[in-house]
């Protein structure tokens, strides 16, 4: 799996996303604080799919992270891509690294 | 087998309650119910008839919803009234010639006045106080009249004189008995009344005897000759010394009545025809008649109830009887009276207390064995009422020393408080719609756990309000008992409300979530806790919502300065204060929608939504507008939206103050602050209320004197009426109370708590409210006002410091590694405009995939 540049960790602010074009996908990057760590899930809402995640809050439940969509608040695990409202909107989840402060994604 | 036909004469608040009783507990499909009504509109609140003075229209006391008669089948009569009936071949004749064939006929005419036979009393200048049509008529004659007399200085008496006050009259009470509220009160209590109303302007006379009313005054039109020799001048005079039963009718069709009037019943509420029933004000029972709304309420269920089950009904659900404490304000002050007031009871005791200064009195009247309370009477303060009717009607024994049921704070005797626990499950809380501690019990024990869900499903506490504490006290302890932690906090991340959360940020000056988070958090924080500290950290500190350590709390919409759509666009909504906007401005409006493309609408908030912009686009299309002279009009955020305004003064010929003026002033005094939830404001130049005002958070509708202020109505899915918080302010008074109000609500409120359902579950209501505003009972007023001041001082228009920040900027790409757009925003045409294409109109191929599940 080839990892792809997409940006310097400083260009996120912490405790918000992005969303970074990837191969032709939309993937929502996420940068829970001010660490060197990033997490990747796809950027569309799979109920409105519209793609806004990189736009929702990054929230703390059941000690993970996930991101609450803009939308209607439906929350998606930012490791699994799992919907904890309903799984069959389970959504992709992609491995997303920062190696010396650039960000990478595989897709 | 066909229905059973049901005729129900008279469609007062009982008669109309009777119908909401019946509906609830059958299905009225099986019923053919045909109301007469007399009066020319359908049931309205006569409880509070005065309020219709204070800018209340006929339609806003009316208590039936809007089409509820027609959604259940009543053939309703209004303006006919029944004139004759047949009793062997059951049939009503109506004023119109109708003829009506009934199975069960009820009974519901209600009373008359009293009028003193008193020589001139049919002049054009004597008025009664007791339907909408009367107050019209004295609302007319006052405006050529200086002074007006009320006769009867009884609790309608002092209503109708609170009526004439408000209309801004000489106003004179005349009563026949030597103190005020005979029935009611004890003879301290009378005058400690008396006191308070004279020093409000209006002049008592009692121990006077009319004699006669002529024409023949001086200074007014009329005189009053009393038995003493003394003579009263006035320009028109009000009865309002009593009732009397309606029993006309049923005394034509030889129904058997009371000693004292009134049509008598039995215990079921059948009269001496057991297929016809009789309640409210026209029945009577043991010879008695009650002219109080609640033990007629009372009798419409137990009338319901025997026509369903139609044998003996049981004990405990029959008439026995209904006591007549009350809790009222007259002319603004505080009445209250339980059970034998005037201490006729053998032997009985009584425990005084006093305080000319405070202007209060209180007596309660015990038993010889000082174990239970028989009365009491409070005049001035009635915070004891609730506490003490329990006591009296459940028989409770009394503390050692009653007398520190009544004493202040400050006497030092701690005051017993009444435990819910204390009252038996069949203990009336609320009066007004007869509702016990054990159905409340029941309502918790089904899931609901606020007041505002008791309220709703039990109807406690939806009539006069008083019993509100008791309920919520029961409410609080039937959680306690089932093992409910009331809790009140905001999430898993702070163990704390967010009323507790506000005062730690404010006391510590914390600034910062993570500092609040490492203080008195756990955790990461969620999508509940973030935004909620944004808003307050904004409330409380004016910080631009946009720093960059605050991004991460905001919701997008507060992140971007727009309103996400379900596409991922944005809309644009510059504000338009008061609904103002210039040709210049509209025309720069449509070339900006026109070169972006932007769908047009004019929203519900009087101004112009541009809808469908993409997020990279939205710094270009604000710096065009701002260069235009808009500012962002806060659309996407939970803070004051607008105030909505009609046309007022300046060009309707309706309108009595400046609308628009005062709407444009206040949209931008507190434009920008964050609330806990979005805020919406209505100004309206005259009664007709054409903004709607009374739907909004905050209402203004102007009088002749200056402006009413109405607080927490709402509309959207659960409208709410506002509530009227202060009459006739000057416009500096109002903006005192406005900031006030503002700034209470967002210290107090829950996350996300409009203010209708935040004045729902603050205690004590409006009136606790008004204490607050009004009269500074907790001594915060200098602070609220200065906390808005700092607001005020600090808005700044968040488009222009925006775009003016080129590392703001940043944030509006789509793609962080790209210069692309989102290419799954489609428009398609529709009404010479557009809208987001549907995913099947942008992916006709697919068929089947998880991502084609239909959302809706």
């Amino acid at each position: 799996m080839a990892f792809t540049t997409i940006c310097n960790i400083d260009d996120i602010i912490p405790g918000t996303g992005v969303c970074a074009l990837v191969a032709g996908e939309q993937v929502a990057l996420f940068r829970p604080t001010a660490d060197q760590q990033v997490l990747a899930i796809s950027n569309t809402d799979p109920f409105f799919k519209a793609n806004v995640l990189s736009r929702g809050l990054i929230c703390q439940h059941q000690g993970e992270l996930w991101v609450a969509s803009p939308l209607k608040k439906q929350r998606f695990n930012l490791s699994t891509g799992v919907c904890m409202e309903n799984p069959e909107f389970n959504i992709k989840a992609y491995q997303a690294r920062v190696v010396d402060g650039v960000v990478e994604v595989a897709a | 087998m066909s229905k059973l036909k049901l005729v129900v004469i008279g469609n007062g608040m009982v008669g109309h309650r009777y119908i909401e009783d019946l509906v609830e507990k059958t299905e009225l499909a099986q019923f053919e119910l045909t109301v007469f009504c007399e009066e020319p509109r359908v049931a309205y609140d006569r409880v509070h008839l005065s309020s219709y003075f204070s800018h209340h229209t006929a339609d806003e006391l009316s208590l039936v919803k809007e089409g509820f008669y027609d959604k259940h089948g009543v053939t309703m009569l209004v303006g006919e009234r029944a004139i004759n009936v047949n009793r062997d071949k059951r049939i009503v004749y109506s004023s119109t010639g109708r003829e009506v064939q009934y199975d069960k006929l009820i009974m519901v005419t209600g009373s008359y006045p009293f009028v003193p036979p008193i020589k001139g009393r049919e002049s054009k200048d004597c008025f009664v106080y007791r339907t909408i049509e009367d107050l019209k008529a004295i609302e007319a004659c006052a405006k050529h009249s200086n002074v007006g007399v009320v006769v009867g200085g009884g609790l309608l008496g002092l209503e109708a004189a609170g009526a004439l006050k408000a209309l801004g009259v000489e106003t004179h009470v005349v009563e026949f008995a030597p103190k005020l509220m005979a029935e009611q009160l004890d003879l301290a209590g009378g005058n400690q009344l008396r006191q308070k109303i004279e020093s409000m302007g209006v002049h008592v006379h009692t121990s006077k005897n009319t004699l006669e009313i002529a024409p023949q005054g001086i200074t007014s039109r009329n005189v009053m000759r009393f038995a003493d020799g003394t003579e009263l001048e006035t320009d028109f005079i009000v009865f309002s010394a009593g009732i009397r039963p309606q029993d006309k009718l049923a005394r034509e069709m030889n129904l058997t009545t009371g000693a004292r009037g009134g049509i008598a019943i039995n215990d079921c509420c059948q009269t001496s025809d057991p297929d016809i029933y009789a309640i409210g004000e026209c029945a009577s029972w043991n010879d008695m008649f009650y002219g109080l709304v609640a033990p007629g309420y009372k009798m419409a269920t137990v009338a319901v109830d025997h026509l369903i089950h139609g044998q003996q009904l049981p004990a405990e659900s029959q008439f026995a009887g209904a006591d007549m404490s009350a809790k009222l304000k007259l002319l603004g002050v505080k009445v209250g009276s339980i059970g034998d007031a005037n201490g006729r009871t053998p032997n009985c005791k009584s425990y005084v207390y006093q305080n000319e200064e405070l202007e209060v009195y209180k007596r309660l009247i015990v038993s010889a064995d000082n174990k239970k309370l028989l009365g009491a009477v409070m005049v001035g303060d009635t915070s004891d009422y609730g506490d003490l009717l329990q006591l009296m009607l459940n028989e409770i024994d009394l503390p050692e020393h009653p007398d520190t049921l009544i004493l202040p704070a400050h006497a030092g005797a701690e005051k017993p408080t009444l435990g819910a626990d204390a009252l038996p499950e069949s203990a009336v809380i609320c009066s007004c719609f007869d509702v016990t501690k054990g159905k409340i019990a029941t309502a918790v024990a089904d899931g609901h756990h606020t007041v505002a869900e008791v309220k709703a499903a039990t109807g406690a506490g939806t009539g006069c309000g008083g019993c509100i504490p008791l309920v919520t006290s029961v409410l609080n302890a039937e959680l306690a008992k089932a093992g409910v932690e009331v809790k009140n906090d905001v999430c898993e991340h702070f163990a704390y409300s967010r009323q507790e959360l506000f005062h730690l940020i404010r006391i510590e000056e914390i600034k910062t979530f993570d500092e609040l988070l490492a203080k008195h958090g756990s955790g990461y924080g969620c999508e509940v806790c973030k935004p909620l500290v944004g808003s307050i950290l904004a409330s409380c500190w004016g910080e631009h919502i946009l720093k960059p350590e605050l991004v991460k709390l905001h919701d997008t919409n507060d992140n971007f300065l727009g309103n996400i759509q379900k596409d991922g666009t944005y809309s644009v909504i510059p504000r338009m204060a008061g609904g103002e906007v210039t040709p210049q401005a509209l025309a720069a409006l449509a070339k900006v929608a026109a070169e972006y493309s932007l769908y047009t609408k004019i929203t519900g908030a009087q101004r112009i939504g541009l809808f469908g912009a993409q997020k990279d686009d939205l710094p270009a299309i604000w710096k065009k507008l701002i260069a235009a002279g808009y500012e962002t009009g806060q659309a996407y955020a939970k803070a004051l939206r607008m105030a909505k305004t009609c046309v007022g003064s300046t060009w309707c010929r309706y309108g009595v103050q400046d609308s628009v003026g005062l709407g444009v002033m206040i949209e931008n005094r507190y434009k920008g602050i964050r609330t806990p939830h979005k805020m919406k404001f209505g100004v309206s130049g005259c009664t007709r209320e054409c903004a709607e005002a009374q739907g909004k958070d905050l209402g203004i509708i102007a009088t002749d004197a200056g402006w009413n202020m109405y607080v927490c109505g709402n509309g959207g899915m659960k409208p709410r009426h506002a509530d009227l918080l202060a009459s006739d302010l000057d416009k500096a008074t109002l903006i005192k109370y406005i900031d006030r109000f503002m700034m209470f609500y967002i210290r107090t409120a829950a996350p996300l708590q409009r203010t209708s359902v935040w004045l729902e579950n603050l205690e004590g209501g409006v009136d606790y409210l008004r204490e607050v505003i009004v009269d500074d009972k907790l001594g915060i007023n200098d602070q609220l006002e200065a906390d808005v001041a700092k607001l005020v001082a600090e808005y700044r228009c968040e488009w222009t410091d925006t775009i003016d920040n080129p590392q703001q900027l940043k944030r509006f790409a789509h793609f962080i590694n790209s210069d692309e757009r989102d290419a799954n925003v489609v428009f398609v045409p529709e009404r010479a405009q557009h809208r987001p294409a549907t995913f099947s109109e942008k992916n006709p191929q697919v068929k089947g995939d998880i991502l084609h599940v239909a959302a809706e």
